[in-house]
């Protein structure tokens, strides 16, 4: 463990209460990302991947642990600061995309720097659209769009507002497998360009591979793969 | 970690989202707009009319008064003295009211009519037109050997006259010459008890009719120079002649017993608009939670790109506001346009000319409802919109949340419901009355939501009935998103308003048709002169059938200062003001009043002869903080008598037997001029044997049949009744409305109950009994809850605030239970039945 990890979790708990009594989501979870790195994060449905992918982007509040991301522990803010944490630090693509339907792919995009009250909101978002390919498609709204371009729109507004930290949940679960590729290809791009910490959750071990480092989760523990390996800490200059 | 963007840079994102969002269309948003609508027509509606009247009031108050300004004394004229001083100040038209009996010259064919003699200058202001378009003061005049006389067309028809008939009225025959089509200062009279005649002043003297103590108006209607000012020139009146003891009106408000009716009518009608605004709230609120359910997914999405939970709620806050606005400027159109079709519609039943015309004081109050309204419903779910997990969204599902708002979004919500409570209350004249509807509306929704609450739990234990049918009714009833709720409580609503109502009026047509023809005397008879009196009583008593004759002396007196403070310096309750507005009957008594309770106080000996003594009506003292001991000045025929409060009476009025709020002692006033007033009670043949013995005999005795004058109060009564039930009936197309949307937002779940039953080998029938049973036990629940809570408002407001009987009218009740349960059953089923006719297999591929 380093001081300077992006992301650091340490004997994280979560424990969500149901109609059937307490359920133990998260049983410890121990886990340092270096700035820069790509971490894939493998596991059995039901391991905790997304719920520690929630905890990671401020969404989820741990029961009990450590959680600091970026330099600031999400245990001490409240659901106001947390927002605007995520704004500024984090990005996140889905499996099933959540675009707003209401919204044009360009609006869409625009969202997070809307948020953060930017005037260039729509300029940058366009570049953001133009980057994945979508230049032509900005006043379509999502339901004129294929399942590709909706991710690809989806990937340039968890991007648009320059994130240090990209969280990606099962990004090509709903696509088929060339459209798949394609958005990893982007995803990759985004991350080798910008320098982002990448954390990819995926079933897909070919994908897996392609990432730094393998985390692997059971039972809401991390079983392997916890530490950044030596490399990336020296990449990331330590 | 960047800054977050002022409030005003968010509040124009948010603007910016909102828009965005209310791309996606009006889809689920047609009930709310239909509920608000509707809602805010009917209280923009009811007070744009009663503006359009009090405005047609005020530009006709010249017209209406016939005069700048309108004095009226009671049993006397003006003196001499006073009568140059109006002279000298401005132009003066005399005429003289008074109810009396006229009969055809040729037969025996006699009514009670309102006659009216007035003199060249009348009318001063506005026109008397006749049907034939001659002019009056030419056709009242004496020719061919006799006086001429124009009625209104009732009277030709109930006397069965022709014009150029003779029609007798005292002693005098007139020529029968004219019809009136309109007389411009008709509105403001009082109650009016038979048609118009109208005669000329100068004929009056030989009628025999004009006798001391006779309950005659005297009006001296004036027109003042240009440019005089009526409130300072009625101050100067006041001051030159103190003891005049008339009553002073200007154009300003020459009708205020019609204006104060008018605004009656409007405090009602407005507070069932507001109920129908109530029910609709429930729309409002069902409407906002099912489009707020269908944008967890967006509003997760949001504030996963970090937009924090409050910006969340402004961006739908702004959206529901807008489509408010929508409504309501929808409504406030719909509403300002009533006056125009009212008038078109009912032009005879207004009492003035209506001033058509777009007054903004009605329409923003049904603004300021509408929107506090909207707030009261949408406030809740959007509290709780805002509490949506962003988490979810990893899960696939993002469910909304059930907890209760934070605190903040509580005290608001609360707040729009004490400001909606606070503005009904405020707005009224009569507040206390306004309270108590607010009272009752909260504690109706109360029970309601409690009862609906009750049913869920009660279908929740109700075990599993063996028949398949059944448990799906049961379980239907309070599984999640049941409509059970929002039936109870919008229909629920606006039945119970229409229980009491309903109730209210039925009650009172039964006071005024069946039991006040039972207890009430059969007739009246008003100026009986003293020296008459003993023939008249032996003339009454001689005819068979006839019973209790009653008689006591009558005068007509003003309060003019209670305790000495003038009467047009009390504050008095909107209740008690009618004592002190205009001339009151006095009597004076040795012994207490029949029937009459002495509360308070102790009653004078027979024999006592000390300064004047006054026994008061118990209720209305109360009112005007009347106590014994205070002292009352009353201007009786020009001379102001004050005397001492010895006694509080409890009178019953509802008997429409003689009774006065005023008894003085015999002492003070037996030797003033005065008249009797007597009641009897007559059976069958005798009440026409009854009536022609006195009209013929008694000339100037004037007969007001207690049958003829209910007859006018109940055909008021029935317009009242109208309105009413008009502005109530809103209140349930607002309940079914919402009962509508309830389950129009059920139908995809009922599609798939259906579908699914329907596969497993359920026949339509099988699915229609579950249903029906479903529906009607809804509907059944909801009306038995709606006819206790409305029959327990229509006991409270008849016996609490109208001081009325009270009959329980299982007719109503009835009638209740089963509109509720055609309604539920009805609208339920409208939309099962397309559920019964889908196809199984799109359904299931789609789900």
């Amino acid at each position: 463990m380093a001081d300077n990890d992006i992301i650091l979790l340490r004997g994280v708990h979560l424990t969500l209460e149901s109609a059937a009594g307490a359920v133990n989501i998260l049983r410890g979870v121990d886990l340092s990302i270096a700035p820069g790195e790509a971490v894939s994060v493998v596991g059995p449905s039901g391991s905790g991947k997304s719920t520690m992918l929630a905890v990671i982007a401020g969404l989820e509040q741990s029961t009990s642990g450590v959680v600091s991301v970026a330099g600031q522990d999400l245990t001490a803010l409240d659901e106001d600061e947390l927002a605007l944490f995520r704004r500024s630090n984090v990005g996140i693509v889905f499996q099933s995309f959540h675009l707003v339907p209401t919204m044009t792919a360009l609006e869409n995009v625009a969202v997070p720097l809307e948020l953060a009250g930017r005037d260039d909101a729509f300029e940058v978002a366009a570049d953001e659209l133009a980057a994945v390919g979508l230049d032509h498609r900005t006043t379509h709204y999502p339901s004129q769009l294929s399942g590709g371009e909706q991710q690809r729109v989806a990937l340039a507004r968890a991007v648009a507002a320059g994130p240090k930290i990209l969280l990606a949940d099962e990004p090509t679960g709903n696509l088929d497998g060339e459209t798949g590729q394609a958005i990893v290809d982007l995803l990759f791009k985004q991350h080798d360009r910008r320098g982002t910490t990448l954390v990819l959750i995926t079933h897909d071990t070919d994908l897996a591979a392609r990432c730094d480092r393998i985390v692997t989760i059971g039972d809401g523990r991390v079983t392997s793969g916890g530490e950044p390996l030596a490399a990336n800490r020296l990449a990331a200059g330590e | 970690m960047t800054a977050a963007p002022k409030p005003a840079a968010a509040l124009r994102t948010a603007w910016a989202f909102a828009r965005r969002e209310l791309r996606g269309g009006l889809k689920g948003f047609r009930i709310f707009l239909a509920c608000l609508t509707l809602g805010v027509t009917a209280i923009a509606g009811v007070g744009s009319l009663s503006s359009a009247i009090v405005e047609g009031m005020r530009d006709n108050g010249r017209a209406i008064l016939g005069g700048d300004v309108a004095l009226r004394l009671t049993h006397r004229p003006a003196s001499d003295e006073e009568l140059a001083w109006l002279t000298g100040e401005a132009s003066v038209s005399r005429s003289m009211e008074m109810r009396s009996m006229a009969s055809a010259a040729s037969d025996n064919n006699r009514g009670l009519v309102e006659l009216k003699a007035v003199d060249g200058g009348y009318p001063h202001y506005g026109a008397i037109t006749l049907e034939s378009g001659e002019d009056l003061d030419a056709v009242l005049g004496w020719r061919d050997g006799r006086w001429g006389a124009v009625a209104e067309a009732q009277l030709l028809r109930r006397l069965g006259l022709e014009i150029g008939d003779g029609v007798k009225v005292g002693d005098l025959i007139y020529d029968l010459r004219g019809v009136i089509a309109q007389e411009p200062d008709r509105a403001a009279g009082g109650m009016v008890l038979g048609p118009r005649l109208m005669v000329s002043i100068d004929s009056m003297a030989d009628t025999g009719l004009v006798q001391i103590g006779s309950l005659i108006r005297y009006h001296y209607r004036l027109k003042l120079p240009a440019g005089t000012d009526v409130t300072h020139w009625t101050d100067r009146l006041r001051d030159a002649l103190p003891n005049a003891g008339w009553r002073i009106r200007d154009h300003t408000n020459g009708a205020p017993s019609l204006q104060q009716f008018v605004e009656r009518m409007t405090l009602f009608l407005t507070l069932v608009g507001l109920s129908a605004l109530l029910v609709g709230g429930v729309g409002v609120g069902n409407a906002v939670r099912g489009y707020l359910d269908g944008k967890t997914s967006t509003i997760a999405t949001l504030k996963c790109l970090g937009a924090p939970g409050a910006f969340v709620f402004q961006v739908y806050l702004i959206q529901i506001l807008m489509l408010a606005l929508g409504g309501i400027v929808i409504g406030l159109a719909l509403g300002a346009g009533i006056p125009m079709a009212a008038v078109a519609v009912f032009s005879d039943l207004l009492p003035v000319p209506a001033t058509i015309g777009v007054y903004w004081q009605p329409l923003a109050l049904a603004t300021l409802y509408g929107i506090l309204t909207a707030l009261a419903f949408a406030l809740w779910p959007l509290a709780r919109a805002r509490e949506v997990p962003a988490a979810g969204l990893f899960r696939q599902i993002v469910a909304p949340t059930q907890s209760w708002p934070r605190p903040g979004y509580v005290v608001a919500t609360v707040a729009a419901v004490a400001l909606l409570a606070g503005v009904a209350v405020l707005t009224a004249e009569e507040k206390k009355f306004a309270a108590w509807f607010v009272l009752g509306a909260a504690g109706c929704f109360a029970l309601l939501r409690f009862a609906a609450a009750g049913i869920m739990a009660a279908a929740r234990r109700a075990g599993r009935p063996r028949q398949a049918s059944l448990r799906l009714a049961i379980a239907n009833l309070h599984r999640p998103g049941a409509p059970t709720g929002s039936v109870v409580l919008s229909l629920g609503l606006g039945l119970t308003l229409l229980v009491a109502v309903a109730s209210i009026e039925g009650n009172m047509a039964q006071q005024v048709n069946e039991r006040l023809p039972e207890e009430a005397p059969a007739f009246f008879f008003v100026d009986i002169q003293n020296a008459q009196l003993p023939e008249f009583l032996e003339a009454a008593n001689a005819v068979p059938g006839v019973s209790s004759v009653r008689h006591v002396p009558s005068l007509r007196g003003r309060i003019t200062a209670i305790a000495g403070v003038p009467s047009n310096q009390i504050d008095a309750p909107p209740e008690a003001r009618w004592v002190l507005r205009g001339d009151r009957g006095l009597t004076y008594a040795a012994e207490p009043p029949e029937d009459n309770e002495i509360v308070a106080g102790e009653w004078w000996p027979p024999d006592y002869a000390g300064p004047p003594l006054i026994s008061f009506e118990a209720e209305t003292a109360g009112e005007l903080g009347i106590e014994i001991g205070d002292t009352i000045t009353v201007n009786v025929l020009g001379r102001d008598i004050t005397g001492t409060v010895a006694n509080l009476r409890l009178v019953d009025w509802s008997t429409l037997g003689i009774n006065f709020v005023l008894v003085f002692d015999p002492h003070t006033l037996a030797a003033a001029p005065h008249t009797h007033i007597a009641t009897a009670e007559a059976d069958g043949p005798a009440e026409e044997a009854l009536f022609d013995t006195i009209t013929t005999r008694f000339a100037n005795v004037t007969a007001v049949r207690m049958k003829e004058a209910l007859e006018i109060v109940n055909e008021l009564l029935a317009n009242i009744g109208a309105a009413v039930r008009a502005t109530a009936s809103v209140t349930l197309l607002a309940g079914v409305l919402v009962l509508g949307g309830a389950m129009a937002a059920g139908h995809s779940h009922r599609v798939y109950d259906a579908v699914v039953l329907k596969v497993l080998g359920a026949t339509r029938r099988n699915v229609l009994t579950a249903y029906l049973a479903e529906y009607t036990l809804l509907g059944v629940v909801t009306a038995a809850i709606a006819a206790v809570a409305g029959t327990v408002a229509a006991w409270a407001v008849l016996t609490q605030v109208m001081n009325a009987d009270w009959i329980f009218l299982p007719g109503t009740v009835a009638l209740t239970v089963v509109l509720s349960v055609a309604v539920t059953v009805g609208l339920g089923l409208a939309g099962t039945w397309r559920a019964l006719s889908q196809k199984a297999m799109p359904v299931l591929r789609t789900e």
